[in-house]
Order: C-alpha cells, then structure tokens, then sequence
C-alpha cells in the first residue's frame, strides 16, 4: 500500500486573538501543532502499513517552520517527507491549497490519500473532497473504520452520519478523511525522533513543482477575504447562586419566558 | 473555458458519450469528437476518461462572463426521502438575496421519490424547484449527487448555490466547487448582496475567535455551505404558486465509485440530530453515571431538545459520538443551549458559542463555561435540574 498523508501545522486556536485596533490576528507566542483531525490520518496511514506493508508519504504545504509537524509524523513511523514551500504558496484558500498539494500528488503512485476531517484553524473541511476532485479519485469523508481487501484493490469504510454510520465500500484509489474514533494517535517515542532526522525529507519549491504561479496562493484564490473581525463580545450574562434552587429556576424560567426561548 | 481534447491519448473507450448529459460527445471513427455548441464544460467526461485524453481548462475565467450569471439556488437535500429542515432556512435566506439581486430563486431537489416536497419548497419561497427523481439518488453518492449538480449548474449558470453545511453538504459542495474549478466558502453564518452585487459570505475562523468576510470576486456561481440553524424559516405561503421543472440526469454505474452497504442508526431512537436541533440539552462529566442521564432527557422531551455530551462522556460511551458538542464532534448553533455539568474547554466553547442563548448548571463558579453563559446558575444540576423540569412544565401548563 502507498499511502500519502496530507497535514497542516495549525495554531493552538484557543490562543488565537485579534488585535482590534489593527484588525489583524495576533500570532505571536501562540504555539503551533499538528492539526489534530490530521494525527489520526498519519495514525492510520501507519497502521496500514504495518498490517499491509507498503510506504506512508507525509506531505505538508507551509512555512519553513511547518518542518516540525512534518518530523513529528516521521517520528510516529512515516517513511518519508514532502515539503511544499515557497512564499508564492501564501495566501492560498482551499481551492488553492488543494490544487498546489494535487500537483504534486499527481506525479506519485498512490493507492490511498488520508486527510484530516478539517482543520481547525479554518475548520473548512474543504480540501479533502477538493483535493480528491483534482486527482479525480473518489472521496469518502468523515471516516472512523478502514478495512482493506485481502487483494487490496478495495477499501471499505464506516462513514459517520448525522445519525449513526454508513458502511461504504470503494475501490482504490480514493481519498479519506479521517475523524475521531478512527484510533488512538501514538506519541513519538525518543527512537522514532531520532530515526525521523535520517528519513528522507524533499523541499519543493513553486519552481520544482512547475505550475504557473498564478494559480497559486493568493493570485490562485477564487475566494477572497475581504475582511476579518473580532466577534461581538457576550455581554455579561446574569449568574446566580443556586443555594436556594426555586428562587434561581424561578430567575431562570423567568429569563427564559422573556427572551422567548421557551 | 476550453476543452482539450488529445486524440492520440485516447483509446477509444467509449466511456465518455456514455455520460455525457448534453449529447455533445458521439463517435467518430475509432475515436470521439466534441460538439462545442451544446458542451456545457461540466467535467463529467473528464473525471471518466481513464486516460487523462480529455482536459478542461478553467483557469482563464473571463470576469465578463460573471454577468451570465443569474438567480440564486438553494441545494434541498433530504434524507430517506425526509426534507432537512435546513432546506427550508435557506429557501427563506435565498429568497432575501434573490430579492436583492431582482433575480429568481431556485430550489434543487435531488432523492428518491422526493417529489411530493415541491409545494412546500414554492410555499417557503422558491420561484422554481428543478427536481432530480431517480433510484440511483435513493442513497447520498458523492459521485451521483455532484454530476447531478454541475450537469444542472453548466448550462443553467445560476449565481449562487447554497449547500446546507450538513455532513453531506460540507462532502458535495466542495467536491462541486472544485469540478467546475470555482471556490467555495464553507460554514457560513451570514449571507449578504454588496453594491457590486457579490455574495459576501460570513463566517467564524480561529475556533470563532475570528470572523471573516468572503468574496468570490471573478468565478461563478459563488457556492456556499450554510450552518443549519442560523436562518429562521419564514412563514410559508400557501398561496404562492410556482414552477415545477423534471430534469434528467443520465448516470452510468461505473460513475458511482462507492457503494453503501449499509446503513446504521446509532442516535437513539427518538433522540434529535443536534446540528438540526432548536434546542439542546447537553451534559458534562459533572452528571457522573450514564444512568443519570435520565434528568437531561427528561428537560430535553419536555422541550422537544436534543440530547448532546461534552467530550468526556461520549468517550466513556455514555452517548454516541453523533452526539457530541465540540472540535472533535459537532459544532452547533441552536437558539437555545443548557450546559449541565459542563465546565467549559475551550474545545467545547468553540463548538457552541455561537448559540443564541446559553444556560450554565455547574457547582463551581469559577467553570469556564460561565464567561459565554447568558444565565448561569451556580449550583448542583441534581437538584437544580429538577427543579427547573417541574418550573417548566408549571409554565407550559399555564400557557
């Protein structure tokens, strides 16, 4: 099985603020890591191979620093690293971004793409299924259970639903998107991050990957943001002590009647 | 848009006049050739030659060509035959930007034996329903649903298409964008015509830190995924009247590259999706045993809410994870929220912050949950909770 794992390094968006007087995001001290939705792709991307054998490809578009999330999935036993990176990649929305990572993918020869659901700096959940389109295989989101063929030419899967779960079956290539419940992503341990410093590890550049910069990054960009903003704040919401219990329901229903809620 | 077709590549499959919905493609000796007078660039004949011999070229989007398109579409999925309710909130939003725009609205409707929903659909708003009726769309298929969509989109060219931000919809409505090499705005809380007349697209970032307004500047149709919940639907009409268009959608199996097996439900039955919910009850690990969540369910029934769990207890199994609130579940924006026994991560707070109204129960007052709470109430949900059913219930029965 060849797998590519496509991941983001995303910040702790907990931490995230906006610095409302000049409108921009505040990004300084705020720690990076790797998109958690992608920990259980690389996961499974490992696990397949130890039950198939074959080669996990982890791939990531970014800044240089977005080399330590790559490390990271070498450490947890990726076999190699891809790094798309070149200021002209800035900027770029999910058509872009998929479009940057399939130009590369395309020159592989791949059985299977597993990405996170989502990531949770723009929570979009757009580039799998775009990025399944630009490799014209199929896609299969929100996957929490992978099963191989015994000839391992198919792939069937439990699809989260709204209400439950779908077993899907699909014949390879295709592309995921994996969710919570998938498995239990491994820490690296002190072995794995000092083998992922020999593994192979490529850079490429806008240049290498030979695509006409205007469909990357922001020139490659159907969308446009136009401007971004601090949510309203909550105003103080009416806390109250529940030592005595009817008194604060009686509030409460009371709230509740008003606003209209009930 | 060009369409490159390479002679030599091709092998003569004959896969592609075979899917074609136009009847632009037909043989020309041991090869095929392109009647560009009725190819509408929907890709379908791209994604099935197997030998990359066919090529649309959309990058060089004409911004001229952006006032060939007109009118707004709403996507009205159903599910089993059901319409989702957020069909009904976007017909009702999708009306407000037709109306600015002077333009129609159309409502698309894509199922199996789904046709009986046309009339609700005129009465909510839509000035037309095109709907595609066929077996083969009895189960959502990403492949079915999205050649469905663009063979309807390519020739009709509609401004706008809106996507419930559903599962499905955050599935068919990137993979549609990205065929038709448009853009696509997920998630989106808010919706508005500007004085060029573009869609801007309004949506929470950063774990909702952050709000961010999309444009689509030069690619058409401007698609969105919408959050369920966040338009209200209107009241309908029953008097509007309005077109009703079939439109068949020719679809070869070798298409459909997945297949459902089967179908399992894991909500409880009875127990509300909490993406489409009004209300919901959501509980914490301060409820302690899944035996008690008896309290919650019963407000929930009483209030005809869903039943959700913080993150914590869905792990221990106590609830399906189709119910869970948070990053790593679902991210909810219902008019009313209660947290039991909540206390607040922020990976919690991120997926229901946007709620209309929160109630906090939680016995420590210093929970985080407090600081987005409209009303909190600092106590034991054990005894608060009950309290809170028997006030309600006093209430309801005076109405």
């Amino acid at each position: 099985m060849k797998i590519v794992v496509p991941i983001k390094q995303v910040p702790e968006v907990s931490e995230v603020r906006m610095n409302e007087e000049t409108g921009t995001l505040i990004r300084d001290g705020v720690p990076s890591i790797m998109n958690p939705f992608d920990e259980f792709a690389v996961e499974a991307a490992i696990q397949l191979k130890e039950a198939h054998g074959g080669e996990v490809t982890i791939i990531t578009m970014g800044p240089p620093q977005a080399k330590d999330v790559l490390l990271k999935a070498l450490a947890m036993g990726g076999d190699k690293a891809v790094h798309l990176t070149d200021p002209a990649f800035a900027g770029a929305d999910t058509w872009a971004t998929a479009f940057t990572l399939s130009e590369y993918i395309k020159t592989m020869d791949f059985d299977l793409v597993i990405c996170g659901k989502q990531a949770i700096d723009g929570d979009t959940a757009q580039v799998g299924p775009e990025l399944a389109e630009l490799l014209g295989v199929p896609q299969i989101c929100y996957v929490r259970k992978i099963e191989i063929s015994e000839d391992e030419k198919h792939i069937t899967v439990h699809r989260e639903t709204d209400e439950g779960y779908e077993v899907v079956k699909a014949k390879l290539p295709a592309l995921l998107t994996a969710i919570k419940g998938l498995n239990e992503p491994r820490l690296p341990n002190i072995m794995g991050i000092m083998k992922a410093k020999q593994k192979p590890y490529e850079e490429v550049n806008a240049e290498t990957l030979g695509t006409e910069l205007q469909l990357l990054g922001l020139d490659g960009s159907p969308t446009m943001v136009r401007r971004v903003y601090p949510p309203e704040k909550k105003k103080g919401g009416i806390i109250v002590d529940g030592e005595d219990a009817a008194a604060a329901v009686k509030q409460l229903v009371g709230f509740l009647t008003k606003k209209g809620a009930i | 848009m060009k369409l490159l077709y390479d002679r030599d590549t091709c092998t003569g499959c004959m896969l592609c006049p075979n899917v074609c919905n136009f009847g632009a493609i037909e043989k020309d000796g041991d090869k095929v050739k392109f009647d560009m007078d009725k190819c509408v660039y929907c890709g379908s004949c791209e994604e099935i030659c197997p030998v990359d011999a066919i090529h649309i070229e959309r990058r060089a989007f004409d911004k001229s060509k952006v006032l060939e398109y007109h009118d707004v579409w709403v996507f009205c999925e159903t599910n089993e035959g059901r319409l989702r309710s957020v069909a009904l909130e976007l017909i009702t939003e999708g009306r407000v930007l037709a109306d600015a725009l002077g333009e129609k609205l159309i409502a698309v409707i894509i199922g199996n034996e789904i046709e009986h929903h046309t009339d609700t659909l005129i009465h909510q708003g839509a000035d037309k329903v095109i709907v595609v009726d066929d077996k083969m769309f009895a189960d959502y298929t990403t492949d079915a649903y999205t050649i469905a969509m663009t063979s309807l989109i390519a020739p009709r060219k509609p401004a706008v298409v809106l996507f419930g931000a559903t599962g499905n919809g955050r599935d068919l409505a990137p993979r549609v964008a990205a065929r038709m090499g448009v853009g696509c705005t997920a998630d989106c809380t808010g919706l508005e015509i500007d004085d060029e007349r573009q869609l801007v697209q309004t949506r929470p970032a950063f774990g909702g830190n952050v709000i961010a307004e999309i444009i689509t500047p030069a690619r058409r149709p401007q698609i969105s995924t919408v959050r369920p919940n966040v338009f209200k639907p209107s009241e309908p009409d029953t008097s509007r009247t309005g077109e009703v268009e079939k439109a068949d959608i020719k679809i070869s199996p070798v298409q459909v590259r997945t297949r459902v097996l089967e179908k399992v439900r894991e909500a409880v039955e009875g127990m509300k999706s909490v993406e489409e919910a009004d209300i919901i009850v959501c509980s914490g690990r301060g409820i302690k045993d899944p035996a008690n969540l008896e309290l919650p369910k019963q407000l929930a029934d009483l209030l005809d809410a869903a039943i959700g769990g913080s993150r914590p207890i869905v792990d221990l199994g106590w609830l399906p994870p189709t119910q869970q609130v948070g990053q790593s579940g679902r991210t909810v924006c219902p008019k009313l929220y209660f947290a039991l026994g909540i206390s607040g991560q922020i990976q919690h707070i991120v997926g229901m912050r946007t709620a209309d109204t929160i109630i906090a129960i939680n016995k420590d007052p210093e929970a985080p949950i407090f600081s987005v709470a409209d009303f909190g109430i600092v106590g034991d949900i054990f005894t608060i909770v009950p309290e809170l059913i028997s006030e309600i219930k006093r209430v309801l029965d005076a109405r």
